[in-house]
């Protein structure tokens, strides 16, 4: 017999979107928890939609999508790192101009190409009921990628995120590991993409770690929990959407956010409680 | 230690260099100079105040030996070697304010950091680094608070984290930003102890202080600083009424004995009459 949750597994399609979406929750939830620490939401937000003009350019040019994303959200990670360390802008200034400039781009190169409507939706939203195996394999190739190099630098990452001075000054590469990260972030967004879309991306990135840094007050506990949010989200979001036939993307995005409220209350409780303990 | 003290008169030997030397370095932001001209030379096991007014260049002299910003003229050598090339033997401790203390790390944690540099990229902790986190927590006198997060703890415990892991470094030269600001009497006494101890053994501390009290009674060696060099010598420098009053200019009220910095508001008023100073912030978040 075919129950809830096995009937939509009989499809190839939901199979490989399981494993899309699960392999982008885990990604995101890591180098979503150094951006949570490191204040760098704004910055997510700002690649994913950078990456807008990438994805087009590529279409326009029929090669794989994801180069075009790559190279035009790297671009402009490193144009804001640049104009951050040496222009006199504020840095969440830098980000506001080339962000939106950057998406504008990715519209107006968009509104040129003739009756060319049905993907437009699916690059801002995510479609990762569509995706294909090739798409899967390249998917989970960079996603694994990002996995090596964080396991690979993660103390150095962390000391940078902590203690930017100290780290410098006992010789860790600050300025490169700075820019290293934005590029990880960049790989994430676009190995994302055909999940979330370049709008609801930035949710994947910062709403586990957000979670988790409720919950935990240890790096590595709170890496755990954003892990596991990143997994069990998108299965739960995934059934959901397929069963209420509902946007697939925003149903996952939706039970990231809904954790976080339920989280949130947690904490409020918990901070209630603790605040009765010590009037009484 | 006086051995190392000796001034190298001859040529220059391993050993008795200066552990800092800086010539002629100007230095700093935007087109605005924050140092002027600077000729400084700190022997190996000195234990250094830098004293001067808001402005006066204190953190930017700080982070030019620690290589965190480059000067725009003139030569800064550290341990011997250039600025930046002997990183690996540098713990720098930075000033309190500019730490994100609800950030999701233990005790443990931040002193473990001191010996990320040394580990490299590639290697996990292995036990000789947990010995040394282990000792260097014990030191501080921290061992039992080694699993709080940072941010549940006093202004000066977190101070005393801070001090592991430059301990746990193993560094040659200690460099620290406003230290004994904002932490207990109790805890400005044991990190100058700890302090005085790594100096006796060779290694060399330089911090910067707006505490004049703190660096006439803890430190060895006195740099008043005002975008210049004002004086350099024993502590008993900031006790001389000329040298404060050329260092801190109009900001300074000399009555009878007792030397009164008119700084910013949220700054501390020095006196020099031996007075400690307490300022425990118990802030938690």
């Amino acid at each position: 017999m075919l129950s809830p949750i096995t009937e939509p597994l009989a499809y190839d399609f939901f199979l490989r979107a399981l494993l899309a979406s699960s392999m982008v929750g885990v990604v995101c939830a890591v180098i979503g928890s150094y951006m949570v620490l490191r204040g760098l939401a704004f910055m997510g937000d700002a690649l994913s939609h950078a990456a807008f003009p990438g994805v087009v350019v590529a279409y326009l040019l029929k090669g794989p999508f994801y180069i075009g994303a790559t190279v035009a959200a790297i671009a402009t990670a490193v144009a804001i790192g640049w104009v951050t360390r040496r222009g006199n802008l504020r840095g969440d200034t830098a980000i506001g101009v080339l962000f939106a400039g950057m998406f504008a781009l990715g519209i107006f190169l968009f509104s040129l190409i003739p009756n060319y409507v049905g993907d437009l939706f699916g690059f801002l939203f995510g479609e990762v009921l569509g995706i294909g195996f090739g798409d899967l394999v390249a998917l989970v190739g960079l996603a694994f990628g990002v996995l090596a190099v964080i396991a690979i630098l993660w103390k150095e990452l962390l000391y940078t995120t902590f203690d930017p001075l100290g780290a410098a000054a006992s010789g860790l590469p600050v300025a490169a590991l700075d820019y290293l990260l934005l590029a990880l972030i960049a790989v994430t967004i676009v190995v994302s993409l055909q999940a979330v879309g370049v709008v609801l991306v930035v949710a994947m990135l910062i709403t586990p770690a957000a979670t988790a840094q409720l919950l935990t007050r240890s790096f590595a506990r709170l890496l755990a929990v954003a892990v596991g949010i990143g997994v069990v989200a998108p299965l739960v979001g995934l059934y959901a959407s397929y069963w209420l036939n509902a946007a697939s993307g925003a149903t996952i995005v939706l039970v990231e956010t809904a954790l976080f409220l339920v989280a949130l209350a947690f904490r409020l409780q918990q901070g209630r409680r603790r605040t009765h303990e010590v009037g009484a | 230690m006086s051995a190392l003290r000796e001034s190298p008169s001859g040529e220059p030997q391993a050993g008795t260099q200066p552990a800092v030397r800086l010539t002629a370095v100007t230095a700093g932001y935007d087109h605005r100079p924050a140092l002027e001209e600077i000729d400084l030379e700190i022997e190996p096991g000195s234990l250094v105040a830098i004293f001067g007014p808001n402005g006066g260049g204190k953190s930017t002299l700080l982070k030019l030996i620690a290589d965190l910003i480059q000067p725009w003229s003139g030569t800064v050598e550290v341990l011997g070697e250039p600025a930046g090339r002997t990183a690996h033997r540098i713990a720098y401790v930075t000033q309190a304010e500019l730490v994100d203390w609800s950030f999701p790390v233990s005790v443990w944690d931040v002193a473990m950091m001191g010996r990320y540099p040394r580990l490299g990229p590639w290697r996990r902790p292995a036990p000789v680094d947990y010995g040394a986190v282990a000792a260097a927590l014990e030191r501080v006198g921290m061992t039992e608070l080694r699993s709080s997060q940072i941010g549940s703890l006093s202004g000066g415990q977190r101070r005393r984290a801070f001090l592991a892991r430059a301990i746990a470094s193993e560094p040659d030269l200690y460099l620290l930003d406003e230290p004994v600001t904002g932490v207990d009497v109790t805890t400005q006494e044991d990190l100058m102890a700890l302090l005085a101890s790594e100096t006796a053994a060779g290694r060399t501390a330089i911090a910067t202080t707006h505490d004049l009290a703190a660096a006439a009674e803890h430190f060895t060696t006195v740099v008043a600083l005002n975008q210049r060099i004002i004086a350099v010598g024993p502590s008993s420098l900031v006790l001389d009424p000329e040298v404060l009053s050329k260092t801190y200019g109009g900001h300074l009220l000399v009555l009878g004995n007792q030397a009164v910095v008119m700084d910013d508001a949220h700054h501390h008023d020095s006196a020099s009459g031996g007075e400690q100073h307490y300022h425990e912030r118990p802030e938690r978040r």
